[in-house]
C-alpha cells in the first residue's frame, strides 16, 4: 500500500515536471505563430490567448508580395546547400582517414581540429573579412560560403570520425576480400553504414547556415545578395517593429527546420552521443 | 611495395582537399589574426598598417574602455557559469525522468522538449526580446494580469537586460544536455540496477553507484563544449541587448570583440582580444580535460 502510494506520486511530480518544461519549450514557439496570424489591428496586443482571434494569413501575402522575400528563400537555400553538399563530402571523406589509417601529422591534425572550437567567432571573421575586402570578395556568396564550410567543417569532422570508429575494421577486411577495392569497400560497405552520422553532419551544415545572422550582416551588405536572416532581422528595428512580417518570415524559416530536426531526433541521440563518447 | 603506393594515394585522396581548405580559410586566417593583433590596423590604417609588437595586447590590459574590460570579463564568466548550470540541471533532471520505465508518451514528450534547440537562436533572440517588450510583451503580461505584479523594465535596465540574455540561453541550452544524458542513460543496462535492488539499494545508492558514475564521461565532454560555446556565444548576447543596450552595459567578451572590429573599426584591437579570448579558453579546456581525467584514474 505505501509503495503504491509512493508510486504514484512520483509518477505525478514526473508527469508535472514534464508537462511545465513542455509548456516552457513550446510556448515561445507558439508565440511566433501567434504573431503571424495576427491581423494588422492587433499586432500590439497584451491579451494571453494562444491563439488571435480573427487569424488571418494577411501578413504571409504581404511577405510574399510586398517583401523581396522569394529572393531571399532562393538566396539562402543556394548557399545552404552548397554549404552542406561540400560540407558532408568533406567531412565523410576526411573522417573516415583519421578514423581508419595512421599517417604523418594524424594526432596534430585531430588535436587542431578541436583547438578550432576554441576560437572565438571573431578570430576567424575579423581576418577573412579583411582579406574578402582586399580581395573584393565582399558581398559576394564565394565569401561567405567559404566561411560557413570553414566553421562547419572541424565539428563535422569529428562527428564523422567519432561515428566511424563504432563501425568494426573487420567489415572492410572482408570486403576486400571479396574483391572491393579501397573506394569501393568505403563507399558500397561504409558509408551506408555510417548514414545517420551523415544526416546529422548535413542537418548541423544545413542549420548553421541557414538561419546565421551575425557573418551574414558584415559580409553580405548589398539588400540583393541578402540571405533569410538578414531579411528578417530587416524588420526589426528599435523605432517599430513589423511584427506581423517578423512573425510570418520566422514561421517560414523555422518550419523546415524544426521539421528536420524533430524527424531526424531519433539518429541525434546515437549519433551525437556515439561521437562524444568516443571523443 | 606497390600495395602500399595505393593506400597512400588512398589516404591522399580523403584527406587532401579538406586538409587544403582547413589551411586556406582556417590555419592561414588564424595566422593572419595574430598579425594583425601585432599591428596598429584600424580603418585609417586598413591598407598601410604595419606591425608595431605587443601593443594591442598592453592596450587590452590597460586602456580605460566602456565598460571596464575587467567588468566585462566577470560577465562572461558569471554568463558562462549561471547558463552551464542551469542547462545541465534541467537537462539532466528531465533525461533521468524521461528514463523512468513507467512513463508513458515518452516520444512526445522528448520531442516537444527538444524544440528550444530546433528553433533558430536569430529567431529565439527576437523572439524573446518581444517577450521581454516593456509595454506588449508576454512576461509583463503574465507578471501583471496573472500574478497581480508590476511590470518590469527588462530590456532598459543594466541587470535586466543581462538577466533577459541569460533566461534566453538557458532555455535554448538544456535540450542539448538532456539528449546527451539520455543517450548515455539508455545506455546503462537495466539488470545493473536490478542487480543492486537485489543487494537492497535504495534509489540514493543506485543513483549515486550507478547512474552518476556512468552518465560522468559522457557529461564531460559534453560540458567541456558547452562551457566554450557559451563561454563564445555571441548570438543571443548581441541580438537581445541589440548590440549591447543599455549604454554598452550588456556585453561579454565576444560581443566585445565583435563591436569593436566592426561598429568601431579597432581592428588591431579586436584582433589581439580575440587571441586572449582564444588563449583563456584553451587553458580552461586544457586543465578542465586534465583535471577530470585525473579524477577518473582514482575511480
Amino acid at each position: 500500500m505505501k509503495n503504491k502510494f509512493i508510486k504514484y506520486l512520483r509518477l505525478t511530480f514526473s508527469y508535472l515536471f514534464l508537462i511545465l518544461f513542455c509548456a516552457i519549450s513550446i510556448y515561445p514557439v507558439l508565440q511566433v505563430v501567434n504573431i503571424s496570424l495576427r491581423p494588422a489591428n492587433r499586432l500590439l496586443t497584451t491579451s494571453l490567448e494562444i491563439f488571435p482571434q480573427n487569424a488571418t494569413f494577411e501578413n504571409y501575402i504581404k511577405l510574399f508580395t510586398e517583401q523581396p522575400f522569394l529572393i531571399w528563400i532562393g538566396n539562402s537555400s543556394f548557399i545552404s546547400l552548397v554549404v552542406t553538399l561540400t560540407g558532408v563530402v568533406l567531412a565523410s571523406t576526411a573522417g573516415y582517414a583519421f578514423s581508419r589509417y595512421e599517417f604523418i601529422g594524424k594526432k596534430i591534425s585531430l588535436l587542431s581540429l578541436l583547438v578550432t572550437q576554441m576560437f572565438p567567432p571573431t578570430m576567424l571573421l575579423l581576418p577573412m573579412y579583411i582579406m574578402l575586402v582586399k580581395l573584393g570578395l565582399l558581398n559576394s556568396y564565394m565569401g561567405i560560403m567559404i566561411l560557413y564550410t570553414a566553421t562547419a567543417l572541424p565539428f563535422c569532422i569529428w562527428q564523422m570520425k567519432g561515428y566511424y570508429d563504432t563501425v568494426p575494421f573487420s567489415l572492410e577486411e572482408a570486403a576486400m576480400i571479396d574483391g572491393c577495392n579501397y573506394f569501393q569497400s568505403f563507399y558500397k560497405i561504409i558509408l551506408p553504414i555510417a548514414s545517420p552520422a551523415l544526416v546529422i553532419t548535413a542537418l548541423f551544415s544545413f542549420m548553421s547556415s541557414w538561419t546565421e545572422y551575425i557573418v551574414a550582416a558584415q559580409v553580405l551588405q548589398n539588400t540583393e545578395l541578402w540571405t533569410l536572416p538578414l531579411g528578417l532581422k530587416s524588420f526589426e528595428s528599435n523605432f517599430g517593429t513589423e511584427w506581423g512580417l517578423y512573425g510570418a518570415a520566422s514561421v517560414i524559416i523555422m518550419v523546415p527546420v524544426i521539421i528536420l530536426f524533430l524527424v531526424l531526433s531519433k539518429w541525434l541521440i546515437s549519433g551525437l552521443t556515439l561521437g562524444s563518447v568516443k571523443g | 611495395m606497390n600495395k602500399t603506393f595505393l593506400k597512400n594515394i588512398w589516404i591522399t585522396i580523403l584527406i587532401l582537399p579538406s586538409l587544403v581548405i582547413l589551411i586556406a580559410v582556417v590555419v592561414y586566417p588564424f595566422g593572419y589574426n595574430f598579425i594583425l593583433s601585432l599591428s596598429n590596423i584600424s580603418l585609417t590604417h586598413i591598407r598601410d598598417w604595419k606591425i608595431i609588437g605587443f601593443d594591442q595586447y598592453i592596450k587590452v590590459f590597460t586602456t580605460v574602455t566602456q565598460p571596464n574590460i575587467y567588468v566585462i570579463f566577470f560577465k562572461t564568466i558569471l554568463w558562462t557559469i549561471t547558463n552551464l548550470f542551469f542547462h545541465v540541471v534541467i537537462g539532466v533532471s528531465l533525461a533521468l525522468v524521461l528514463n523512468q520505465k513507467d512513463i508513458f508518451g515518452k516520444a512526445i514528450f522528448r520531442t516537444i522538449l527538444i524544440l528550444p534547440w530546433a528553433v533558430p537562436q536569430l529567431i529565439v533572440a527576437l523572439t524573446w526580446r518581444g517577450m521581454f517588450n516593456y509595454e506588449y510583451g508576454v512576461i509583463n503580461a503574465m507578471l501583471t494580469q496573472v500574478m497581480g505584479l508590476p511590470p518590469v523594465e527588462w530590456l532598459k535596465g543594466e541587470s535586466t537586460a543581462f538577466l533577459s540574455a541569460i533566461i534566453t540561453n538557458v532555455w535554448l541550452g538544456f535540450p542539448f544536455m538532456m539528449i546527451i544524458a539520455l543517450g548515455a542513460l539508455q545506455s546503462i543496462p537495466r539488470d545493473m540496477y536490478e542487480a543492486a535492488d537485489i543487494d537492497g539499494a535504495n534509489w540514493y545508492h543506485r543513483f549515486r553507484y550507478i547512474t552518476v558514475p556512468l552518465l560522468k564521461p559522457v557529461m564531460i565532454p559534453a560540458i567541456t563544449l558547452g562551457t566554450i560555446w557559451t563561454f563564445n556565444n555571441l548570438n543571443i548576447v548581441w541580438l537581445i541587448s541589440n548590440g549591447g543596450e543599455p549604454q554598452d552595459s550588456t556585453h561579454i567578451l565576444v560581443s566585445f570583440v565583435y563591436k569593436a572590429a566592426f561598429n568601431f573599426y579597432r581592428y588591431g584591437y579586436a584582433a589581439a582580444l580575440s587571441v586572449i579570448i582564444f588563449l583563456i579558453l584553451l587553458l580552461f579546456s586544457l586543465s578542465f580535460m586534465k583535471k577530470t581525467r585525473t579524477a577518473e584514474n582514482v575511480y
